[in-house]
């Protein structure tokens, strides 16, 4: 079969997803339409260089609504002759867009693909496009539905994560990804992104709270308690899932679950003639990908079993993935990733995390497998696995491996 | 006679009077809703009738439906409930769009309702159906939608048109839980419009007067919008998440109605109203196929009130209506049942040893109805004349007259005999003699009386005033009109009445037992007690076996053993040991349940209970594998269900009618099942004998599967097939 190479990764700085956020002023079709000229003028894709651009993007209503990927390519410098699809898998819309296009490279269905994402949520809030797993009784209560931090909670309690250890995580977050700033370790990455006289917006990750440590953390109250044991009671809910468990652990808050930020992320990827005919040296090539459904209402836990997944299918251990980018959702989440294959911490968001820099939820999954790149090559180092929880119980994986 | 008639008067208003021959109440039955669908066609054709006005010939407007059409629907399956039901939402259909033209929405006939009293059920869909609705100014009368408590939702449109009326939050009470309020109470939330003082003429001068708009609805208006949003408002959307998740947890997701209802108020809010209702019927269709309704409505409604009515009670015995009833004991149970007994008009006299006991006896009632004054549902003057109905003494020539007495002494073989000589001594040769034991046997209680014919148990559950059930105990001797006295008395206090035959804990504890000490043999085997409680309670048991016990005691709990213990000698069983041990080590740390804030369970200064005693964990490591929650669930309620059976084949229990509604009202047995006969002929014989099989072999002979159980499975038999005739025909 034909190889997917990742031939280059941008993405832009992510902004704070609210009205002062500075993204806030940008439209979802700009930033996109920014990310794409940014990759199109690094290798010169003129004319019809990609088959298409796959575009994950979650809540897709008002601007982010009615096929984002096409406008975003009409509005950028791509040539019109190339088309758009937007998709949604959650929080690996981005992971899921490589993926797509990596297979579709492998199975000989073009030879190149712009894969990548795009959210605004300080734009187009989380939640605005509904969801009938959350609200129609019969599938709510088929899947004993609750909220993601619920779910959260839910893992801190099933496998044994305290408010401290979650805490602990999110200050490692917070100092990765200030020493991975100051050491301009994002630099090959980070598309500045302007406005239209070229006068500077944003360049860098502007979410991130320095100085972070266990007693600022220590202040912030339990984000999903009340919404668990008092109204509406989800709580309940959750336990009659998982009937040995005594209560809920509350341990999750703002510090140590993921930011809401604006931003965009693309990779170029192309099988090797691609690369010949546009003078482009492949940086790693997508050796294995995988998604997975899980159980809906701890719903969180999917990197596990898609990382198992994907090891298995592939012939490969755990001890084969040189380095480690597991979303940080939530720092449950993580934990519970690093607990299940008991890999060393040091190895796992080497650079930081959602918790520190933000969660774009469309554009994070292609993001983070540019970040992976980025410190292989840093590190010198070979393979890498990304890998995303995604709600309504799912789990997608990504292995890479430098040429 | 028909169930409606029609009346038009000379200012052209027609009034249609609902009225059934030989009820004191309406109910509506499908050839009085034919009936009524002639009047609506007269009405909407007839050139010289202005609008029509919808009332009741009696005291109250209607009470519902008549239950049994909902059985008659179901003989032709699915379709033939669908279709029944569709014809009634076409009727109502008609009423609301009045002939009104479907695009100008003009020229239609105004319909209003006017309710002299109660309308519940069908009796409010109607009216909601009409233009408008007139309440009499009857604070006695009730107005609701009541479904829910047997099983069922509103499938008459209720549903659809309460949420379009008011919005799904403002709904929810009067849907989920079947809150019923008084006229002026239904005004002020807005599902009814006006209360006055003759509401067939208020309506009659509304009609004569009503322009188009007054009768459109809003849900037929151009640009209606639900109160409070729709699913997919934001508002809407907060709302619809969290009722989904607090009927789930509250239902434990036992109830088919409560999520039927939910979906069909969903899956309707996100269309026009004419489907909405085509969405309801079907909903209503799904709950009314499931067994659960059905059986929940044969038990709560149909069987608990026959029960009621004496549908055992010997046939030949004359009236036994207590007037004084003497109470032995003034105890929690005692001064419970002087309460009962003094609001339902009975002469008291409450004897305890000491005046100061007797009279904290009768505080106790006082207490009660003092709460109720400051809950504004009780007056002074009948405080007072309650009380006075009790004498609290410690003179035994007070209970001179009795013509019933309840003993409720200390549970002691002895002193229970010492104080029925003591009585008999003094009371008529003709008065009846009740126990109020749980655990002594009737018959050697008996030995004690010079008439063991007039010797019954009438055992009460705690507390007295709260729960609906009594036990009656007919001992070997007890005669029939100590059956029918005990009955009669029941009756009198407005509970619902079993009457087994003796033999050790009767029938209630016979059955509870089992259910707790299953949980507790459960601990000692390391499965979690998160698990053992959210597994009884995702079965529909109110409480926990855990939480059960430390609500009665673990000293209630070491007692009942040890004498059980004593009484069996060599029959008690072997595998008790781990249990008894379980409870030993409670109780000699002094966790005596909620009682001593240490149980099973911690709790802190208020009662409130926290998490698990450690020591639970540290006496019995829980198991590495935790069994899965249907295992959990087979073991909490077959440890009932074949004590019921066993109670059935035994004879103790005479009537599986008493056995399934004694359950649930005794101790509150799975209540969406219909009892434990309704659940196994839910589940079936076959698979019934299988889990058994199944549990025998791996948890032991407790499990062992009762020979009647066997012989249904072979025959392929329900438990309302082989017993139900003899219940149908008393």
């Amino acid at each position: 079969m034909t190889d997917a190479y990742i031939y280059d990764a941008v993405r832009s700085p992510r902004g704070k997803g609210r009205k002062d956020g500075a993204l806030h002023e940008i439209t979802s079709v700009n930033l996109s339409a920014q990310i794409l000229n940014a990759l199109k003028e690094r290798n010169n894709l003129d004319g019809h260089a990609v088959e298409d651009v796959i575009w994950g993007n979650v809540t897709q209503v008002m601007e982010q609504g009615g096929c984002l990927a096409r406008t975003a390519v009409l509005a950028s410098d791509l040539d019109e002759s190339i088309p758009g699809l937007a998709i949604n898998r959650f929080c690996a819309s981005g992971m899921e867009a490589v993926n797509l296009a990596a297979n579709q490279v492998k199975g000989g269905a073009g030879q190149a693909y712009i894969a990548g994402g795009v959210e605004m949520m300080g734009r187009v809030a989380m939640g605005s496009d509904g969801a009938a797993i959350a609200v129609d009784p019969t599938v709510a209560m088929k899947t004993y539905f609750v909220p993601q931090g619920i779910s959260a909670d839910i893992i801190a309690t099933e496998y044994g994560f305290s408010r401290d250890d979650a805490d602990a995580l999110a200050v490692e977050s917070q100092i990765r990804a200030e020493a991975a700033w100051k050491d301009n370790r994002f630099a090959r990455s980070i598309i500045a992104i302007k406005d239209q006289n070229g006068l500077p917006i944003l360049d860098h990750d502007e979410y991130m709270r320095p100085g972070t440590s266990m007693q600022t953390l220590g202040a912030l109250k339990a984000s999903f308690k009340d919404m668990g044991e008092v109204m509406p009671g989800f709580d309940k809910v959750a336990l009659m899932k998982y009937p040995h468990l005594e209560a809920i652990n509350h341990i999750h808050h703002a510090g140590n679950s993921s930011g809401i930020v604006d931003g965009s992320a693309a990779i170029l990827i192309g099988n090797k003639e691609f690369g010949e005919q546009y003078g482009l040296k492949p940086r790693a090539r997508i050796r294995a990908t995988t998604k997975i459904g899980t159980d809906p209402t701890i719903m969180l836990t999917g990197p596990v079993p898609a990382t198992q997944k994907i090891l298995k299918d592939h012939g490969m251990t755990i001890g084969d993935i040189d380095l480690f980018e597991v979303n940080e959702a939530f720092a449950s989440v993580v934990l519970r990733f690093q607990q299940a294959f008991d890999v060393d911490p040091a190895l796992v968001n080497v650079n930081g995390g959602s918790i520190a820099m933000g969660h774009p939820l469309g554009a994070t999954g292609a993001m983070i497998i540019g970040t992976l790149l980025d410190e292989l090559e840093r590190s010198d180092k070979e393979v890498g696995l990304a890998t995303l929880c995604i709600a309504s119980g799912m789990g997608a994986a990504t292995i890479i491996e430098r040429v | 006679m028909t169930e409606f008639t029609y009346e038009l008067g000379k200012d052209g208003v027609a009034i249609i009077t609902w009225d059934c021959p030989g009820k004191s109440m309406n109910v509506l039955s499908m050839e009085a809703a034919e009936t009524l669908n002639g009047f609506i066609d007269t009405v909407l054709s007839d050139d010289a009738v202005k609008g029509a006005v919808i009332t009741s010939g009696k005291a109250d407007f209607a009470a519902g439906m008549d239950l049994n059409v909902l059985g008659g629907m179901k003989e032709n399956g699915a379709q033939g409930v669908f279709d029944g039901v569709m014809s009634l939402h076409n009727l109502l259909r008609k009423i609301e769009r009045a002939g009104m033209d479907p695009k100008t929405n003009k020229g239609g006939k105004p319909i209003a309702a006017a309710l002299p009293g109660t309308a519940l059920g069908i009796g409010l869909e109607l009216p909601l159906a009409c233009h408008r609705i007139f309440a009499a100014d009857n604070p006695k009368a009730k107005i609701g939608l009541p479904e829910i408590k047997v099983g069922i939702f509103p499938g008459s449109g209720g549903t659809t048109r309460l949420v379009r009326k008011m919005g799904a939050m403002a709904a929810s009470s009067y849907l989920l839980q079947g809150l019923m309020v008084n006229p002026a109470k239904a005004k002020a939330a807005g599902i009814i419009d006006e209360v006055v003082a003759d509401p067939v003429a208020a309506a009659r001068e509304w009609v004569l007067g009503a322009k188009d708009a007054d009768i459109l609805k809003p849900w037929d208006a151009k640009g209606y919008k639900m109160p409070g949003g729709a699913p997919y408002h934001p508002a809407g959307f907060m709302t619809f998440v969290g009722a989904t998740a607090m009927v789930h947890g509250q239902t434990m997701g036992v109830y088919p109605a409560a999520k039927a209802l939910l979906s069909a108020v969903y899956e309707g809010a996100l269309v026009p109203f004419d489907t909405a209702i085509k969405i309801e019927a079907r909903w209503f269709t799904n709950v009314i196929m499931n067994p659960s309704s059905g059986n929940m409505i044969r038990s709560l409604f149909i069987n608990k009130e026959a029960l009621e009515k004496g549908a055992v009670r010997p046939k030949d015995v004359a009236d036994q209506k207590v007037s004084k009833v003497g109470v032995m004991g003034a105890g929690m149970m005692g001064a419970g049942i002087a309460y009962v007994s003094a609001i339902a008009g009975i002469e008291v006299v409450l004897i305890d040893q000491k005046q100061e006991a007797a009279d904290k006896g009768k505080a106790y009632s006082e207490a009660i109805l003092d709460k109720g004054i400051a809950r504004k549902k009780v007056t002074p003057e009948k405080k007072a004349d309650v009380l006075s109905r009790i004498n609290a003494t410690t003179d035994y020539a007070a209970l001179e007259g009795c013509d019933l007495i309840i003993e409720a002494v200390f549970e002691d073989m002895g002193i229970k005999a010492e104080v029925t000589k003591n009585v008999e001594a003094v009371i008529p040769k003709d008065a009846i003699f009740a126990t109020n034991t749980s655990t002594l046997p009737i018959g050697d209680l008996a030995k004690a009386s010079s008439r063991p014919e007039q010797f019954i148990g009438i055992h009460f559950f705690s507390p007295v005033d709260k729960m609906l059930l009594v036990e009656i105990i007919k001992g070997a001797q007890t005669g029939d009109r100590a059956v029918a006295k005990a009955l009669d008395y029941v009756r009198q206090i407005r509970k619902t009445p079993i009457v087994v035959n003796d033999a050790r804990f009767f029938y209630a504890n016979r059955c509870i037992i089992p259910y707790l000490n299953e949980g507790s043999r459960m601990v000692t085997e390391g499965v979690a007690p998160a698990m053992i409680e959210q597994a009884a309670k995702m079965v529909g048991m109110p409480l926990g076996p855990l939480q059960l016990i430390d609500e009665t005691s673990i000293d209630l709990a070491v007692k009942i053993a040890k004498a059980t213990k004593e009484a069996m000698g060599n029959a008690y069983p072997a595998d008790a040991g781990p249990v008894d041990a379980l409870m030993l080590n409670l109780f000699e740390n002094g966790r005596m349940g909620r009682k001593s804030s240490a149980g099973f369970y911690d709790y802190d200064e208020k009662g409130k209970r926290q998490g698990f005693w450690d020591g639970l964990a540290a006496a019995h490591a829980p198991l590495e594998d935790q069994p899965e929650l249907t295992e959990v669930q087979h073991r909490l309620l077959f440890a009932q269900v074949l004590e019921a059976v066993r109670a059935l084949e035994e004879g103790v229990l005479e009537d599986i009618r008493e056995g399934d509604v004694g359950a649930i009202l005794g101790w509150g047995f799975a209540p969406w099942s219909g009892g434990p006969f309704s659940w196994l002929d839910m589940i079936g014989a076959a698979k019934a004998v299988e889990i058994c099989d199944d549990l025998t072999a791996r948890f032991g002979e407790r499990f062992t599967t009762p020979p009647l159980l066997r012989d249904m499975a072979a025959k392929g038999e329900s438990f309302y097939g082989r017993f139900g005739k003899k219940a149908k025909a008393a």
